[in-house]
């Protein structure tokens, strides 16, 4: 793999802080500290200047300036208020933009949230049981398992007698979820690894050739 | 006034999304828009209040010589020349091939990407620390787990029926599980939503 | 002290090493391992393949550098997939630092299959709020992107002539990392019945298959094991397959932890005894 001395560079910076990272494992050092500080105030000023280009600049300054929309100042002072959350004296005034905020967000929530996640998912779960083939039986299954497990969460009554039976077939049901999660999530992190690893790879054999 | 009128807005503003729900009518849909319109522009602001708050905290801590003080220089000087090289070249900053997005795809992106790849060496430690089979319930997940895990490991013969009863796990057992947890999270977020729009959940106003 | 004792005991260090030597030994002396296609991945792929030339797909990049490594190999094949067939994007980046991972994959493979901005795909870019933003698009794209990325007013892009909200695509696919995935259900689905296809990262797998199994969600591409599924798929091998190697070697190493980390407790307690 041949790549120029811009890429080779920047490559071998990448690299450095790659190992500056991995130097934690065997216990904090300044290398690391300086790399986590780093990132810290790039990820904020890219955030920043992302905010600005694909935000304050087409939602706010061009409808105003560009397009003579002065309506648009009403939200941008909406904004300019939260800032007044940095002063002890005027904090409250923010609160009307984030009540603002915080109707339409929860106003939306209601219908959808209940719509989707519980009575769509409760009508889901009305499947057929038959024994003709697993299908009907694995139905079955799921109808008890989405049952029991909700009786796990339900705390108004006692786990006790057929009510704790069922409770019982629901935490296994959920440590099965659980354990499933788990599992994916050991290969989560090890891909996040492989990345890593592959990219050191590709660095090593840009910049010495094949290692093999 | 600062107190109640913040209720007032949450509930007509809320109130008002929940019926245009149904009411999907023109003049309705007119002001969802804007609502939408409008949100979307207050959160610009309210993003850049925590990059405001960081940026204080760390000049705070490098003039009050707090112990560490040199990393927070690291950080501001990232942050200036993050937004320096943002605005220099004016809005063809942000596309591929300038020096802005370079330092964000080799500094960057390494070390965010280096530090969660961390977690691997983390979740190994803690499977071998932690991970006992010392009751059913704990058992049943470890099982499960590495049924999950062996799907991934060629085993010859009993590959296809590892395959088969991984895809089992997580179409049925796992997904009945999933499914009670985000009922109870639908119905979690509703009643915290009734809460706040009815004014019994106030702690997004903070303190007097 | 004894054996098992000092087992149990070991510095956490040498795990590492164990771990460290477990993805290395892949790189290098490589390996292939067969890749089996779930249903819920070949959902993913054949959609994009049902697409025909010139219409629209919504692609959404929602993630940050920190899950790239499962989801960026996802974003590029799909990427690759659809404009070798001749489907044009509309593609967003919802994801506080996500625009950058989107605007490198645009900008490389563009240029390999020579599709031009506003004709070929329309790379919308970042709004805050990702939920409201996703509501705002049900109705229109131009409400929370009146401009694309670059600062091109939408309607002045030819692609954008006449495409005015979800209906005006076959369908979205997110490649998403953390809770906006809920959003593109809850709201694109829910409320505007968009057709919608996942790709996710490792640790959010599980809890997608309830809405799979609802009809919500039609397609699921899970971690690095989806990713190189769907290489497999569209033919097009790269990071995610290399990876699979990897895996194999990290998961037996982890599935050996957790042996020896248990007969070690069980031996030592016996021993106690």
């Amino acid at each position: 793999m041949v790549t120029d001395l811009n890429t080779a560079i920047w490559n071998t910076l990448a690299a450095f802080l790659t190992f500056c990272i991995f130097s934690f494992l065997y216990k904090d050092n300044p290398f690391y500290k300086i790399a986590e500080h780093i990132v810290v105030g790039v990820s904020a000023g890219y955030f920043a200047v992302i905010l600005y280009w694909n935000g304050l600049v087409p939602k706010l300054w061009n409808p105003v300036v560009k397009q003579g929309k002065w309506y648009y100042l009403i939200p941008g002072l909406l904004g300019l208020i939260m800032w007044t959350r940095f002063s002890k004296k005027y904090a409250w005034i923010s609160r009307f933009s984030i009540s603002f905020y915080m109707g339409i967000a929860t106003g939306v929530a209601v219908p959808l949230y209940m719509q989707n996640f519980v009575i769509r998912q409760l009508s889901s779960t009305m499947l057929p049981v038959h024994f003709k083939n697993s299908v009907g039986f694995f139905n079955l299954l799921i109808i008890v398992g989405v049952l029991c497990a909700l009786i796990y969460f339900f705390f108004s009554k006692e786990h006790k007698g057929a009510m704790g039976s069922a409770a019982r077939v629901g935490i296994w049901t959920l440590m099965v979820g659980f354990g499933a999660g788990f599992g994916l999530t050991v290969m989560g992190r090890v891909s996040l690894l492989i990345d890593r690893v592959i990219f050191l790879k590709n660095y090593f054999t840009s910049i010495f050739g094949h290692i093999l | 006034m600062r107190r109640q009128l913040p209720i007032l807005i949450v509930f007509v503003s809320g109130v008002f999304m929940v019926i245009q729900y149904f009411i999907p009518h023109e003049s309705f849909e007119f002001i969802y828009e804007y609502a939408m319109d409008w949100i979307i522009i207050i959160g610009i602001f309210a993003m850049l209040l925590g990059l405001w708050s960081l940026t204080r905290a760390s000049v705070s801590k490098v003039q009050a010589k707090a112990p560490g003080w040199g990393f927070s220089v690291m950080t501001l000087v990232g942050l200036a020349t993050m937004l320096f090289l943002g605005f220099y070249k004016g809005n063809k900053s942000i596309a591929e091939g300038t020096f802005f997005m370079d330092l964000f795809w080799y500094i960057y992106t390494p070390i965010q990407a280096t530090m969660f790849s961390l977690l691997a060496f983390y979740i190994a430690s803690a499977a071998y620390r932690s991970f006992r089979v010392r009751t059913v319930l704990a058992t049943i997940l470890l099982v499960t787990a590495l049924i999950i895990m062996l799907r991934l490991i060629p085993l010859g013969p009993i590959s296809g029926v590892n395959q088969w009863l991984a895809s089992w796990i997580l179409t049925v057992p796992n997904m009945a599980a999933k499914r009670a947890i985000w009922i109870g999270v639908g119905l979690g977020a509703t009643a915290t939503a009734l809460k706040i729009i009815f004014g019994i959940e106030r702690a997004y106003m903070g303190k007097d | 002290m004894n054996f098992y004792e000092r087992l149990m005991q070991l510095d956490r260090r040498w795990i590492y090493l164990g771990v460290a030597i477990a993805v290395t030994i892949p790189v290098l002396a490589p390996f292939k391992v067969p890749v089996y296609i779930t249903p819920e991945a070949k959902a993913v792929y054949e959609f994009v393949e049902n697409t025909k030339p010139g219409e629209i797909i919504f692609l959404a990049i929602d993630y940050d550098p920190n899950a790239m490594a499962e989801l960026h190999p996802m974003a590029r094949t799909i990427m690759r997939q659809s404009f070798s067939r001749g489907i044009r994007l509309i593609i967003s980046a919802l994801s506080q630092n996500g625009p950058g991972m989107a605007e490198q994959l645009i900008s490389q493979i563009s240029k390999e299959y020579n599709k031009k901005n506003g004709m070929d795909y329309v790379y919308l870019g970042y709004k805050p709020y990702p939920g409201i933003t996703i509501l705002a698009m049900g109705q229109n794209f131009r409400i929370p992107f009146p401009t694309d990325y670059y600062g091109t007013p939408l309607d002045s892009l030819p692609m954008m002539d006449g495409v005015r909200n979800y209906d005006d695509v076959k369908g979205i696919i997110s490649i998403v990392a953390g809770n906006i995935a809920e959003y593109w259900i809850n709201y694109a689905n829910g409320r505007y019945k968009a057709k919608v296809f996942f790709g996710v990262t490792g640790v959010m797998t599980a809890d997608y298959y309830p809405f799979l199994q609802s009809g919500q969600l039609l397609g699921l591409l899970g971690g690095l094991k989806g990713a190189s599924e769907y290489e497999r798929l569209a033919k097009q091998e790269g990071v995610a397959t290399e990876g699979m190697s990897i895996q194999t070697v990290a998961h037996l190493v982890v599935i050996a932890f957790i042996v020896v980390g248990n007969i070690g407790f069980f031996m030592s307690k016996k021993k106690k005894r």
